[in-house]
């Protein structure tokens, strides 16, 4: 009574929250990038999302580059969106995916202009998109508003034993509360894809993980390639991991207890009235993963890390946690959260998991992350297959 | 408080077990996570943080179990309390992924 929301974000017009306020400048292919950052120079407070595909791409391919755009540009982090595109036909069709959240969104082509009228036009626009956002104020949040992210990266063996089951006590938590969490790297769980399986919550939901699953795995397996070195890393290597398997164990080891409610494919966004556990078909690289997540809806991500992976992503806050005490150390700047503890026995997980649960309400909140500070923006596609 | 495991297994019964610190030949003090059953062994190599050494003797293709699991093979024969990674283990799920 009287007393602060524990949780606080920003509501959206189309009744998805975010913890974060960004006006983006959403280049739609590689050609527009320069254009696009340099909108984002001449009004400082937004923010330019460079990126290095969206041109002659077809099929599957090109549908998941819309996915991908169109998502970010919904997700809840996002008050207002500027596209920016070569063309006028593919920019105009990514700007009326996400206008139709009722988010204030402009778009702008370049040819028939050149970068220079267009980063004048955008500017214009961005410049009112950005004090109109500022006025957006915080509300109360609960978990149910906020949709939570899981992927962990150069992992070694103490991800296994420390950070990963920390992020299991936050990921069942917050389904307790009502929220809905997304984990993936589909490749990154073999050995263990039958813990996934027993977990679905019923055979439809078991049947679209297990062929979602035996098509990553038949696609790795057609080209033939030897994969050590890549599943598990080198990095994973030094850290002891030796095996796909036993990384895969510790990678589970962060999906929580709850049972796997859906499937998705890479950046769909689910159900907004069905929340729990959702699987999405993702890679298993650290930028990708992410990005395809926050295209989703994922406004906050917890990142489990052995060896001590630097990534971030431009709209979605990205938290580190490690139970590597070296990593602690000699990567501080790069962790937000320090469970070594748990693994020298000084305290158990329920307290682990409630040291994670303040460093998620206060990033919630507005506290930057340590990705965050140090400008970590991957923002970065997946693509299915060569370009035409 | 308690003295920090030398070492940590996921759950009794594993056949490796993990270097809780940067560890040296010798008798060590261990913990099993899940259990929270005090172990002891004898480590025959120098091992890093985070890397791994036996617990039983392993013959060679004989199943290397952690987190309860199959987690790889021995691909070469290896001795209770010796080092184990990409040099006498490998993956039984992706066969090509050889050392």
């Amino acid at each position: 009574m009287g007393s602060k929301p524990r949780l606080t974000g920003y509501r959206r017009p189309d009744g998805s929250m975010g913890i974060r306020n960004h006006v983006i400048i959403l280049p739609v292919d590689d050609l527009s990038n320069a254009a696009a950052e340099a909108v984002a120079k001449v009004v400082p407070g937004t923010l330019a999302l460079p990126h290095a595909f969206g041109r002659l791409q077809f099929g599957e391919d090109l549908e998941l580059t819309f996915r991908t755009l169109i998502g970010t540009g919904l997700n809840g982090n996002v008050a207002a969106v500027i596209v920016i595109g070569i063309e006028p036909k593919w920019t105009e069709r990514v700007a009326a995916g996400i206008a139709k959240s009722g988010k204030p969104v402009a778009s702008f082509s370049i040819e028939g202009k050149g970068d220079l009228q267009t980063i004048a036009d955008a500017a214009r626009v961005a410049q009112i998109f950005l004090q109109d956002a500022s006025e957006i104020q915080r509300e109360e949040a609960t978990a149910g508003d906020l949709i939570m992210s899981i992927k962990c990266g150069e992992s070694d063996t103490t991800s296994g034993l420390g950070s990963c089951p920390t992020t299991s006590q936050a990921v069942d938590r917050w389904v307790a509360a009502g929220g809905t969490v997304f984990f993936g790297e589909t490749s990154e769980l073999t050995g263990g894809e039958h813990l996934i399986a027993d977990r679905c919550i019923d055979d439809a939901c078991r049947r679209a993980f297990q062929d979602t699953y035996d098509n990553y795995i038949k696609v790795i397996e057609s080209t033939g390639a030897n994969l050590l070195g890549s599943q598990p890393t080198q990095g994973n290597i030094a850290g002891g991991l030796t095996t796909i398997e036993e990384k895969a164990l510790g990678n589970i080891a962060k999906t929580g207890s709850v049972p796997v409610i859906g499937v998705l494919k890479p950046a769909e966004a689910p159900d907004r009235n069905k929340q729990g556990l959702y699987f999405m078909d993702t890679s298993s690289a650290a930028a990708e993963c992410v990005t395809l997540m926050a295209a989703a809806g994922a406004v906050i991500h917890l990142f489990p890390t052995g060896q001590g992976n630097v990534i971030g992503n431009p709209i979605e806050p990205v938290l580190k946690l490690t139970a590597n005490k070296k990593t602690a150390a000699t990567m501080k700047e790069h962790i937000d959260l320090d469970v070594s503890g748990l693994l020298r026995q000084e305290y158990d997980l329920i307290k682990a998991g409630d040291m994670m649960m303040e460093v998620i309400e206060r990033t919630v909140n507005g506290r930057l992350c340590a990705a965050e500070a140090l400008g970590h923006r991957e923002y970065t596609f997946t693509k299915l297959y060569i370009s035409a | 408080m308690a003295k920090v495991p030398d070492f940590l297994l996921h759950h009794d019964g594993d056949s490796v077990a993990v270097a809780n610190d940067d560890l040296q030949p010798g008798t060590l003090q261990g913990l099993s996570v899940k259990e929270q059953t005090p172990h002891t062994a004898v480590l025959n190599h120098a091992i890093p943080l985070g890397h791994k050494f036996a617990l039983k003797d392993h013959a060679e293709g004989e199943a290397i179990i952690k987190y309860g699991i199959k987690v790889g093979i021995a691909s070469e024969p290896i001795k209770k309390g010796d080092y184990v990674h990409t040099h006498n283990m490998r993956s039984y799920r992706w066969e090509a992924s050889r050392a």
